[in-house]
């Protein structure tokens, strides 16, 4: 799947998009794959409750299923208005 | 309902009237603009809205679409930029038009609480000593739960 990266998320990680060949059931599961990798990924996703998530392009929780799911994105509370 | 995502500016003053002159049978027409500011510690120089492109159109279909199944509602436009913008360039606006102005005004407040924290846009406010995300405040989020 794809997974995408915004804001200070992204400079954090240092890439804005990657595919990742995961068989995690869970975004949760996920986050924890992607920590286990490296360090930057660790930083990013030390804390939780600072960061937003959208499965496809729709706001969701750390629970969501990952089932069929083509795009994981996470970033900040958003800021617009 | 018209929902724009756009990088360049918009003319209020023509999107207002056009707004406006499509809904003869509309009491009441309101229409909010965001402007940008300084940074609360001064001396911005740029400011640069970053978006989720996929999403923000859908995200902020939705928001007007709910605005429209909850208030009795002519019609809604949103729009909003992203990129580099300055102090004093205009960064959204919202209209909504109604028979009756309490539906119109409470409708642009909904929709202006749920463009603040629920569509994917992020500022970084740059200033002579680097640049910074603008933080979410609790009190834009605590705004959502009076509706």
């Amino acid at each position: 799947m794809d997974v995408l990266y915004f804001a200070w998320v992204r400079e954090r990680i240092g890439i804005p998009k990657e595919k990742v060949e995961t068989g995690a059931a869970t975004v949760m599961q996920l986050v924890e794959e992607l920590k286990a990798r490296e360090e930057r990924y660790e930083v990013a996703f030390s804390d939780l409750s600072a960061l937003r998530v959208a499965v496809d392009q729709e706001l969701t929780d750390f629970d969501a299923p990952l089932e069929g799911v083509r795009e994981v994105a996470f970033f900040p509370p958003m800021t617009g208005g | 309902m018209r929902v724009l995502v756009q990088e360049e500016p918009f003319d209020f003053g023509r999107e207002a009237q056009n707004f406006a002159s499509g809904h003869s049978n509309m009491g009441a027409i309101v229409t909010f603009t965001g402007v940008v500011r300084d940074a609360d510690k001064g001396g911005m120089d740029r400011m640069v809205i970053e978006h989720y492109p996929g999403m923000t159109q859908k995200a902020l279909e939705k928001i007007a679409e709910e605005a429209v199944s909850r208030w009795d509602l002519g019609d809604v436009m949103v729009i909003h930029r992203h990129g580099e913008l300055r102090q004093g360039d205009m960064i959204m606006m919202v209209a909504t038009a109604s028979r009756h102005r309490v539906n119109a005004f409470e409708a642009a407040e909904y929709l202006m609480d749920y463009l603040k924290s629920r569509a994917p846009f992020w500022k970084k406010e740059y200033t002579a000593d680097g640049a910074e995300w603008v933080a979410a405040k609790d009190e834009d989020e605590d705004a959502l739960s009076r509706w």
